[in-house]
């Protein structure tokens, strides 16, 4: 083992924080590029579902809000891409990774938002997902990362709290946006406990991510404290869980689910969700029609910026 | 890269009478884009009053293999710190 090899292992087993500039296996490097790119596209094109009900919110107060929230998944999306710059790969090219279908981003942004109820349950859920998984990655090894996170988490609490608060104003609404609210919640929960990825005893990268404190918690015990924490908000909703096996287990202090549907999952994974060709379809579009704006930009600044040493 | 696209690293001044703070970056043509793109991305929510945007290609640093030679003048010099000195007891505001 040579010096920089030692000194990086002294780092994670030190709990200290690898940072750009330093040595790093080769492997942890690749393991970081793809797990923070695909964290940056997940927020990018988190936006899509939520756009989709941007003209369409119910109040002016209401579309503020989303509109804010938006707005700071585009910028949590320009941190992590940031990041994962550090690390040698140009925005460029995650992008064409993003839209050649290379590179993946979380499969719940596949699922389509049909009612108003679902804006509540994506910031109720899915947010709520997010944030448990980003609490935990706050202390991951990579400091740009960490420190990503610990701005990202710091800004999301708002998010789940704007969720939370459209699903009340559903759930103890009129019988029919009741409905809707159960709805949302019956179409979002399974997917939401997905966003954690495989079980334990099926997670590939697990093992080495672990060890190398990049991941800091395990999927199924992050699933868990997300559980945990919902079930009660759901019941306080007056709205019913869809899983029939679900039970609070007295011994273990922990709320007990059926079996997930992986193969769904899987399927989403590789392409077949109701919304995979949709959203990446939007983004090469939207990405060619700003095409002259980035020609503009270039001639403007190649005209007026002085020459930088 | 992009053609024209360039990397700018944000610093922020939180009120008057602070350092100003490296927080980040920010992709950005000019330097009226990179500092609009500045306040979009890191001032969303009051963070700041003052900022400062800086080409990434003109931040010169340390390289990382001389560090410890580079650092090392320090590294021998105790006395440049206050708790160096022995002070007699009963002395007071030194």
């Amino acid at each position: 083992m040579d010096k920089f090899e030692e000194a990086f292992n002294k780092i994670i087993e030190k709990d200290r924080k690898v940072e750009p500039r330093d040595w790093m296996p080769e492997k942890y490097r690749q393991t970081n590029i793809r797990q923070i790119s695909q964290h940056a596209h997940s927020e990018i094109i988190g936006m899509q579902p939520e756009g989709n009900w941007l003209l369409r919110a119910p109040s002016l107060r209401s579309k503020q809000v989303l509109l804010a929230k938006i707005q700071d998944e585009a910028g949590h999306g320009l941190y992590l891409y940031s990041v994962a710059e550090t690390l040698g790969i140009s925005r460029q090219e995650m992008i064409a990774q993003l839209q050649s279908g290379e590179a993946k981003y979380s499969s719940i942004f596949n699922y389509p938002t049909v009612s108003w109820a679902d804006i509540g349950a994506v910031g109720w859920l899915v947010d709520g997902a997010a944030i448990v998984n980003q609490v935990s990655l706050q202390r991951t090894s990579y400091g740009p990362y960490s420190r990503a996170m610990v701005r990202i988490c710091k800004e999301e609490s708002f998010h789940q709290r704007q969720g939370y608060e459209i699903m009340c104003s559903m759930a103890f609404g009129t019988a029919e946006q009741k409905e809707m609210a159960q709805d949302a919640l019956n179409r979002f929960w399974e997917p939401a406990l997905m966003m954690f990825g495989p079980h334990d005893s099926d997670s590939v990268h697990k093992g080495q991510s672990m060890e190398w404190k990049i991941k800091r918690e395990s999927n199924d015990h992050l699933r868990q404290r997300f559980i945990d924490r919902t079930v009660p908000q759901a019941q306080y909703l007056g709205l019913t869980i869809p899983d029939d096996q679900l039970k609070f287990n007295e011994e273990t202090q922990h709320w007990e689910t059926g079996p997930f549907n992986w193969d769904e999952f899987w399927n989403v994974v590789k392409g077949n969700g109701p919304c995979n060709q949709e959203r990446i379809d939007h983004h090469i579009a939207a990405h060619k029609d700003n095409e002259w704006v980035r020609e503009a930009a270039a001639a403007y600044a190649a005209k007026t910026e002085l020459e930088v040493a | 890269m992009e053609k024209g696209d360039k990397v700018w690293e944000v610093f922020i001044q939180k009120k008057s009478g602070l350092a100003f703070k490296h927080v980040g970056n920010v992709h950005a043509y000019d330097k009226k884009m990179a500092i609009h793109n500045a306040r979009d991305l890191y001032t969303r929510r009051g963070e700041g009053r003052a900022l400062w945007v800086v080409p990434t290609e003109a931040i010169v640093s340390v390289p990382l293999d001389d560090s410890d030679a580079f650092f090392d003048p320090a590294d021998d010099k105790v006395y440049r710190h206050a708790t160096f000195y022995e002070i007699p007891k009963g002395v007071k505001h030194l």
